[in-house]
């Protein structure tokens, strides 16, 4: 079938089987690979990008389902002059990041939950990223670095 | 992992749902949220011929009252219904055991009525419904019917519902006043419940402790009889006999049904 989605304000069309998942078409139609496919299985998060400004997991979503709708990446989140998100500097000076295969999704984990919770607490964000797994186990940091993006001191 | 081929479909209706089915019968998948579906198709558990997508049905999202009864849109998400005022305030047990499902992710997708009408037994909102009495609506080609919870859940991923009719409410009582609780015991956060306990009332029903939801029938008698919280847990597990599993045996889930159901029914005694 025909799908057309929107990504990062591009917005992208091509044929496609009617099977194709959502993670599939963002890295290979749309050529956006900081999407990273991690267990496949709606488990670890690595996947996640927001579907009309919330966080989904792009390996349990059919492109079919995203047609005619809004999608946004880690490589929308930057301004348009490669300015980086409060969320990429926090990550960054929090040291949120160990090998860095999880991050795309927390990042966008994270963004989804300050966008409903914009003050969170250290339990909070846990909470809220408890569908994205670190395999370095590098939680703290992480957690961390969405208490920085929010405005709050971060308390270790 | 890639499903199977299948034809996609989008229907915008509940009527326009309703004509694929009764066109295509069996062939025909429902996809709501997809969190359970695609993960099994992927998987090629399942592989349908035609799935067509009911979650576009935005005359399925909503959350109101209607006289004594809280009715809830089959198409409304968890993430829709764990901040919805009205259901915080007449289904408390409902809102709660939607922010629970799953993760943050799962909870943007996941529908109340896809998951009432896969009815895993591990799953969280088939219990709680069940705890609350309530009622499935269904509309198929020869009109509307109403399934009381008790009767629509048959067997494992097995419902009362025809292959042509489709879930399109899910009524409860208000539960105004009515003490509630909830526990469940996961691996991971995200995980489907190992067992699970909901109580409403003088209600408890039991999430992963048989092929479908079912109601702790000896600890509701004793509850009746006027036995403490901690009598009435301990026979949570009377008459189950759930299988073993790779993550927990037999007796080991029953002697979870008990500590759960005691921490739920402590729970209950607070709130409501």
């Amino acid at each position: 079938m025909r799908v057309t989605i929107e990504i990062n304000g591009r917005t992208v069309t091509d044929e496609v089987e009617d099977r194709t998942l959502l993670v599939h078409f963002v890295r290979e139609n749309a050529g956006l690979t900081a999407t990273n496919i991690g267990c496949d299985t709606t488990s670890c998060g690595a996947c996640t990008v927001l579907l009309d400004g919330e966080s989904v997991k792009s390996c349990t979503v059919l492109a079919a389902q995203a047609d005619g709708h809004k999608v946004t990446t880690l490589e929308g989140l930057s301004g348009p002059d490669g300015e980086q998100h409060p969320l990429q500097r926090s990550f960054r000076e929090q040291h949120g990041l160990q090998c860095g295969f999880c991050t795309p999704g927390m990042i966008m984990a994270s963004a989804s939950l300050l966008a409903h919770n914009p003050k969170p607490t250290r339990d909070e964000v846990r909470e809220g990223l408890e569908g994205n797994l670190c395999r370095c186990t590098g939680y703290h940091n992480i957690v961390s670095a969405v208490i920085e993006a929010s405005g709050q001191e971060v308390d270790r | 992992m890639i499903p199977a081929p299948f034809s996609y479909r989008r229907a915008a209706s509940v009527d326009e749902a309703l004509a694929v089915l009764t066109e295509h019968g069996d062939d025909a998948k429902l996809l709501a949220g997809g969190h359970s579906l695609l993960p099994l198709m992927k998987l090629r558990l399942a592989a349908p011929e035609l799935l067509v997508d009911i979650s576009p049905i935005d005359e399925l999202r909503y959350v109101r009252t209607d006289g004594d009864d809280v009715v809830i849109g089959a198409m409304s998400r968890y993430h829709d219904l764990q901040g919805d005022s009205v259901l915080r305030e007449h289904a408390p047990l409902l809102a709660h055991v939607s922010g629970v499902v799953g993760d943050q992710q799962v909870r943007h997708r996941g529908t109340i009525g896809g998951s009432i009408a896969h009815a895993d037994a591990a799953a969280d909102l088939p219990a709680a419904v069940l705890a609350c009495d309530g009622v499935l609506v269904a509309r198929g080609p020869k009109g509307e019917r109403r399934i009381p919870a008790a009767e629509f859940f048959v067997g494992p991923f097995t419902t009362s519902l025809e292959p042509d009719e489709l879930l399109t409410e899910i009524r409860v009582r208000k539960q105004d006043g009515t003490g509630w609780g909830f526990e469940k015991f996961t691996r991971r956060a995200i995980d489907w419940a190992i067992v699970g306990v909901a109580v409403a009332g003088g209600s408890v029903a039991l999430i992963n402790m048989a092929g479908t939801p079912i109601r702790a029938t000896a600890t509701e008698e004793a509850l009746a009889g006027g036995a403490s919280n901690a009598e009435a847990a301990r026979l949570a597990a009377e008459g189950t006999n759930p299988p073993d599993e790779a993550h927990a045996s037999s007796r080991y889930r029953q002697h979870l049904a008990k500590v759960l159901a005691e921490r739920a029914l402590v729970q209950a005694a607070t709130r409501g």
